[in-house]
């Protein structure tokens, strides 16, 4: 699903690569043993090593490098035997080691592959080039003063692990969907949150334009772009602006721009000509770090089945579509409630039921699944009523809205309000048979060919018994009796 | 190996220091000296020799992940030039870099 754009001179093809900064889910920092919880008060979860008063030396966090190999592991990523940490030498006011520890040119992870789900209800492998491990900055307060800036070194000294992809997206849609599925794995690992909004997952876009087949043209690399939605607009933006100068007769400028969600637009970064010189050095403090292949062997025991394992297995075991499968692996608590669910049901059927009608009335109500008023026990159980004929699927819809509103089981809502279905022949034939005396009318016109009139018989009937007929033995009589 | 003007303005600015007009040249020299000194080094033949980390034979030593440090915003702060609110207070600066 390559996307082209068509400009003035012809199709153009984007070139994206992401690069994901992803907070470690850990206690304490990477180097230090401060805090690494979010929202405290400013500046009490720094120790002196993170506030970089001379002397302090760090200390590597041992649960940190696992989760950075559990992450790597999930990203079906090589480990890397022996990775270095060095100083990648800026400043910043929040950053007060004027360095930050990061890994450069031996990186604990290596090159691996996901593989995302796109809208078309195709798949496709996007190349994972590294994965590393750094220290987040602090934070920078600039609201609160005309003149001044504001520093709280909370963050300063959290563990990231960057996340850096090949230049294998084609456009805003597989973009969203990497980022989607880069998150899913990450949680499902337990190694980040994935939060966006609290900034814990950040991405930097690089995006290129050429005509396609052509070598690839000169990256722009996106900052500020905190949610899926803002990496799709950020990328139609930015795309159409290199479009339009290179079809202008003008070359694109390899620089760093800001996402402005206000003004939906990129914008340069004034920063200086030598930015991105971060003369790299190993750390003089930090030893290489060795992990043993016992050690990544006895980590990939612990690794839970990963969203894609997950999904191919609904695809086999329960029979369902590639897309079905996607939607109910988005979170691993949606696809341990439609496993209870499909548990001695039909799966497809109970497939349709948890995406069309709870996560339906969910989403509307902005309700999570944790808090659903109906417990997968509860809609396995009126999926059961349906599939004994018990109740049909017209009332069985009657029955969820009224178990959502009330956490009733089925069973007993069927009970109380009198819903049984009934199969009984003979009674659903006394009201066909009532039903033609009342429309002698309409009798004549359906056997002198108005075959959509059938429809309305079968209202008539459905109405009198309050749906509570077998639809298949209305179907069944009336043909009969129309003849 | 010698430095050229550009060179020290160039290094001065990305480590943050003032150099004065008129000490760029002694500064050059002083560079420059100590350039060649090190380069000395270069006369060793590494070819196919891993670089050496360290000269002990230890290895990385690794801490359990558990708080036990930070709560000391006072001390933190001790030297901060300005302070408000718990935050360090520094001018105005609008982007952000790294």
């Amino acid at each position: 699903m390559a996307k082209l754009i068509q400009g003035e001179t012809g199709e153009w093809e984007m070139v994206i690569g992401m690069e994901v900064h992803a907070q470690v889910i850990a206690k304490s920092k990477l180097f230090s043993g401060a805090s690494a919880q979010f929202g405290a008060e400013p500046n009490t979860q720094v120790s002196l090593v993170d506030a970089a008063m001379p002397g302090m030396l760090p200390v590597l966090n041992e649960y940190v490098v696992e989760q950075a190999i559990k992450t790597g592991l999930g990203l079906n990523s090589k480990i890397n035997n022996t990775s270095v940490f060095e100083r990648k030498n800026y400043f910043y006011p929040d950053l007060p080691q004027g360095y930050q520890i990061s890994q450069f040119e031996f990186p604990i992870v290596g090159e691996g592959t996901i593989e995302i789900d796109l809208p078309d209800g195709t798949t496709k492998e996007i190349g994972i080039t590294r994965l590393h491990l750094e220290q987040d900055a602090g934070k920078s307060v600039h609201d609160q003063h005309p003149t001044k800036s504001f520093v709280d070194l909370n963050r300063s000294g959290c563990a990231l692990m960057e996340i850096v992809s090949e230049p294998d997206i084609r456009g805003p849609e597989e973009a969203a969907a990497y980022l989607s599925k880069l998150r899913m794995i990450l949680r499902y690992l337990g190694t980040c949150d994935g939060n966006m909004e609290e900034g814990s997952m950040r991405a930097d876009v690089n995006i290129s334009v050429r005509k396609p087949g052509e070598k690839l043209g000169i990256r722009a690399e996106i900052k500020n772009v905190n949610s899926v939605k803002a990496v799709q607009q950020a990328i139609d933006f930015e795309v159409a602006r290199q479009i339009e100068i290179l079809e202008d007769g003008g070359e694109v400028v390899q620089e760093t721009r800001l996402w402005d969600p206000a003004k939906q637009e990129t914008r340069p970064m004034r920063s200086k000509e030598e930015a991105h010189d971060y003369r790299y050095f190993p750390d003089p403090d930090l030893l290489p770090l060795h992990v043993s292949n016992d050690q990544i062997e006895s980590i990939k025991t612990t690794l839970p089945e990963l969203p894609d394992e997950k999904k191919h297995r609904f695809m086999n075991e329960y029979g369902l579509s590639l897309y079905d499968s996607s939607v109910l692996i988005a979170e691993q608590r949606r696809a341990d409630y439609y496993e209870t669910v499909a548990n001695d049901n039909d799966s497809k059927l109970a497939a349709n039921w948890v995406i069309n009608e709870l996560l339906g009335i969910l989403n509307k109500n902005e309700t999570p699944l944790a808090d659903s008023p109906v417990s997968a026990a509860q809609l396995a159980g009126l999926i059961g009523l349906i599939s004994d004929n018990t109740i049909s699927g017209k009332i069985a819809k009657d029955v969820f809205a009224e178990m959502y509103a009330s956490g009733k089981d089925a069973a007993v809502i069927v009970e109380e309000k009198g819903l049984k279905q009934v199969t009984d022949t003979g009674a659903i034939e006394a009201v066909i048979d009532e039903v033609i005396a009342e429309n002698p009318d309409n009798v004549t016109a359906y056997k002198g060919g108005k075959d959509k009139l059938f429809g309305f018989f079968v209202g008539q009937v459905m109405k009198k018994m309050q749906g509570k007929a077998n639809p298949a033995a209305v179907n069944e009589i009336l043909k009969k009796k129309l003849g | 190996m010698s430095m050229d003007e550009k060179t020290i303005r160039k290094v001065a600015r990305l480590a943050n220091i003032e150099i004065a007009d008129h000490d760029v040249e002694r500064i050059g020299h002083e560079l420059s000296g100590i350039l060649n000194w090190v380069e000395q080094l270069g006369e060793v033949e590494t070819e196919n020799i891993e670089p050496l980390a360290n000269v002990v034979n230890i290895e990385l030593p690794l801490r359990k992940d558990e708080v036990t440090d930070g709560n000391c915003a006072e001390k933190v702060l001790a030297n901060a030039p300005e302070e408000t609110q718990g935050f360090f207070v520094v001018p105005k600066v609008v982007e952000q870099e790294g």
